[in-house]
């Protein structure tokens, strides 16, 4: 029996864990005792049987019918990378470099495809996060000078935690969902603002369900109210903060009066909301959320969420927002990344953003406009596509318009540990090992205890698979790339990347990571100059670089449309045993959940004549699908609501096949409906026709 | 006399599942038997909040159970310490166990022909550990509790 440390990968939270592992088979798979004292989830759980499920790709496959036929032809992986890499060449003989797009699902090991990208010359790397955080990370830019992640939010120490249709003990990550039980136990407080009642909702002191897409006129209400009673942090403001005068003069129609009619629920209760808070400040803290793809507003209720935790005063506090700490905040040297050994290309991305669109951080860009360039070839043609862990057909809406453009593509590629949706249209399958059969490179995690993490291989791959970093070098190789990445394996990668920290992979045996301190690291408070990276180093309610892009500060408020008649508002969520669609076939959470129901409204559903569990006809444009209705009073009578992932059209996928429905099939047009100052899609803008289906039997015909 | 419980804290318990996956690993249970079980209510308003109780359920582990008497192979018995276990060699399968018991809490376990049960993980137990749904529920709500006489 061996012990050996690894990270989970059935979602993208990456809780560390402790796997105990004897000839080959695992006995033993819990959370790192260290960092989560054993506790891990459903999925968690479930890991063994995505290793063992033979549903997924088990060696490299070659595409021989028309796109998405699903006939392939497994081959080995050197005629795969040879393959691969030749078509690649022709490209860019053709094209140029630049015409290779590659995308990612984000997190700490993008950078090695990122890296790949760059070395070939192409400045279009991106990844999912316009269907994510988008909003949240420019609105979070234009207000702080850092990005979403830049602070850590301590929410076990904090007082009031409020939640923006932020589902936080459905989406779980282990460790997040024992600081907020963690802080109720202490007596702190929560209060959940959505359109349905939801697994985090009903542990809430305090619920506004709210009319849809009204949750900006919630934060104007609020923000006028914290004004109106003085429950502001003023010597923080005084200190740090550009612009609250004129967002005094801007807020002054917003009412919580106002807000309350707008989103349907009671003025008092905004009140004696803020009568509270103002009490419990600068220990409240207003969760930014994840997943802030929704509205055309977005990105301003993202911007109005900063402002009210910036109101509260609650930065670099324990119970507050707290900066993320580096390697240099330990007076330490971090590791070293792939990024490093190449060169970001001068080109112009194709996406447009950082010229066309230069309010937007430059960064990964934004996937869907790359779509536009693929249809118009303006500025120039895209013509690979290369997918690592990421499923645009999935991520994205409406796959059969991304299959329009994507036919422009000559090389559509895709490395995963299944099958996505994606890669049953794609070329290629690169089979990736699953994530206790792969190791991973190391990565920096921040926080306020900074400390270094990687993943580390549990058990030797069952099928003809390969690790992230084989595949990676294998094809950096073939394509002559060589002297760039100069890596036989992962323990040369592990001991270039440590040389500069003074530690050695040794270290990682004890605890699974290498802390970089025992304490948490703060800064002084009174001394924050020169952290908010914004171009007065002031904390910008008012921000210049938004007003110069075309765009106002402070936007004001214009109401969403409601349904026509007839139609209903789709919105949709997580569950707590699936990660989107990357579980739904997985047999064991199969098993716990195989299919997806529709949410309505009670009152709705008796005039539509749906009972529960009865099926139901959800209906787009050319889209329909039928599922199962769930009815229930806790979900506002204008939307339907549904869990994200399901509706899966992979035959080799049987148990996933045809289980459910797939809410971004039915958000027909959405493709480029874009915030247009955050970034992010409109993904809850969307109607749909929901009637009882005429497949209920009205009775048995046969015997 | 029992010595053990399961304990859920529901005000901790937030309805994951976790519990009945962790079950299934550390037991290597197949698509099928489920041993332990989260419930809840239909959702209540109070004080303006939709709320609910979840509830876990895994053997009852009776006093005399039902399930050991109609065991015609003596594979089901029950221990010093009060828990209800199969022996795997003596069962046949029959399931006999499953009728009796008024939950029907054995299961058929398709990999093996055999009946499966909770039995607290003994063999962890005796090891001084807690059951696999204990040791890592998600948000440490459920304890594995020892019985004690009450005295004054």
């Amino acid at each position: 029996m061996r012990t050996v440390w690894s990270i989970c990968g059935m979602c993208t939270v990456r809780c560390p864990i402790k796997v105990e592992v004897d000839n080959n088979e695992i006995k033993w798979i819990e959370g790192n005792p260290y960092l989560l004292g054993g506790s891990l989830c459903a999925r968690g759980a479930a890991g063994e049987a995505l290793v063992k499920d033979s549903e997924k790709p088990q060696t490299p496959l070659i595409r021989k019918g028309p796109r998405g036929s699903g006939k392939w032809d497994p081959v080995s992986w050197e005629t795969a990378i040879d393959y691969l890499a030749t078509k690649l060449e022709n490209i860019i003989s053709k094209y140029g470099a630049r015409s290779i797009m590659v995308s990612t699902r984000g997190g700490p090991w993008q950078d090695m495809w990122k890296a790949f990208c760059f070395a070939l010359g192409s400045p279009n790397y991106t990844n999912h996060d316009s269907a994510c955080g988008r909003n949240i990370h420019h609105a979070s830019l234009s207000v702080y000078g850092v990005g979403r992640k830049g602070f850590a939010l301590d929410i076990k120490n904090t007082k009031h935690l409020i939640l923006f249709g932020r589902n936080i003990l459905a989406s779980l990550g282990v460790a997040e969902v024992n600081q907020v039980l963690d802080m109720m136990e202490k007596g702190g407080r929560l209060t959940y603002i959505d359109c349905r009642q939801t697994l985090t909702g009903i542990k809430a002191h305090r619920f506004f369900m709210i009319n849809p897409g009204t949750d900006y006129a919630l934060c104007l209400g609020m923000i006028n109210e914290i004004i109106n009673q003085n429950a502001y942090d003023a010597e923080f403001i005084e200190k740090y903060v550009l612009g609250f005068e004129e967002l005094k003069k801007f807020i002054e129609p917003y009412t919580a009066e106002w807000a309350a009619k707008e989103c349907g629920i009671k003025a008092k209760n905004i009140k004696e909301f803020v009568s509270e808070i103002a009490q419990q400040k600068p220990q409240v803290i207003f969760h930014r959320g994840w997943m802030l793809s929704r509205y055309r507003d977005s990105f301003y209720t993202s911007r109005a969420i900063h402002i009210l935790n910036v109101l509260m005063g609650n930065i670099e506090v324990p119970g507050g927002q707290i900066f993320t700490k580096g390697a240099a905040d330990c007076q330490k040297k971090g590791p070293r990344n792939f990024s490093s050994l190449v060169k970001k290309p001068e080109e112009k991305r194709a996406d447009g953003v950082g010229w066309r669109y230069k309010h937007f951080d430059a960064g990964p860009g934004l996937f869907h406009l790359f779509y536009d360039a693929m249809l118009t070839e303006d500025p120039y043609p895209i013509k690979a596509l290369i997918c690592y862990r990421h499923d645009p057909f999935t991520c994205f809406p409406d796959p059969e318009a991304q299959k329009e453009a994507l036919d422009n593509c000559e090389l559509l590629v895709s490395i995963d540990t299944h099958y996505s949706e994606f890669g049953w249209y794609s070329d290629i399958i690169l089979p990736e090992s699953t994530y206790l059969e792969r190791e991973t490179p190391i990565a920096l995690k921040k926080g306020t205890k900074p400390y270094l993490w990687l993943r580390q291989r549990v058990l030797e791959p069952r099928y003809n698979t390969k690790a992230n970093w084989e595949i990676f070098l294998l094809l950096t190789e073939r394509l002559g790339l060589k002297n760039v990445f100069p890596f036989k394996d992962i323990d040369e990668i592990w001991e270039w990347q440590l040389e500069p920290t003074g530690f050695s992979i040794e270290d990682f045996n004890d605890k699974g990571f290498i802390p970089l301190t025992d304490k948490p690291v703060l800064y002084d408070r009174e001394k924050l100059e020169g952290k908010f990276k914004t171009p007065t180093g002031k904390i910008e309610i008012i921000s210049n670089k938004l007003e110069e892009a075309g765009f106002p500060s402070l936007k004001p408020y214009e109401s969403p449309c409601r349904p026509p008649k007839g139609k209903y508002r789709l919105i949709f969520g997580r569950s707590p045993v699936h990660t989107h669609s990357h579980t739904i076939n997985n047999p064991l959470l199969h098993e716990l959940m195989p299919e997806n129901t529709l949410w309505l409204n009670a009152r709705e559903a008796q005039k539509l004549g749906i009972k529960e569990g009865d099926l139901v006809d959800i209906i787009a444009d050319s889209v329909k699908f039928t599922g199962k209705a769930h009815v229930t009073e806790f979900i506002h009578p204008e939307v339907v609501y549904t869990v994200h992932g399901f509706g899966r059209e992979i035959p080799y996928q049987t148990r996933a096949y045809n289980a459910g429905f797939a809410d971004q099939k039915l958000m027909e047009g959405l493709l480029q409906r874009m915030d247009p100052v955050g970034g992010g899609l409109c993904l809850c803008e969307r109607f749909v026709i929901v009637r009882r289906s005429s497949r209920n039997p009205k009775r048995r015909v046969e015997l | 006399m029992n010595r053990y419980m399961i304990y859920l804290n529901t005000k901790r318990c937030i309805g994951c599942h976790a519990c009945e996956v962790h079950c299934k690993t550390n037991k290597k249970l197949p698509v099928g038997p489920i041993l332990c079980e989260i419930t809840h209510d239909p959702l209540k308003k109070i004080k303006g909040v939709p709320k609910t109780e979840f509830y876990f359920r895994s053997c009852y582990h009776c006093e005399d159970p039902y399930c050991i008497s109609v065991c015609p192979t003596g594979a089901m018995q029950k221990r010093e310490d009060g828990i209800v276990f199969i022996e795997e060699e003596k069962c046949i399968g029959c399931m006999l166990c499953a009728g009796a018991c008024p939950w029907h809490v054995p299961q058929f376990n398709p990999a093996t022909g055999k009946a499966v049960k909770c039995d607290f993980c003994k063999d962890r137990i005796d090891q001084g550990l807690s059951p696999a749904c204990v040791s890592k529920c998600t948000t440490k709500a459920l304890k594995f509790v020892e019985i004690k006489p009450f005295s004054a």
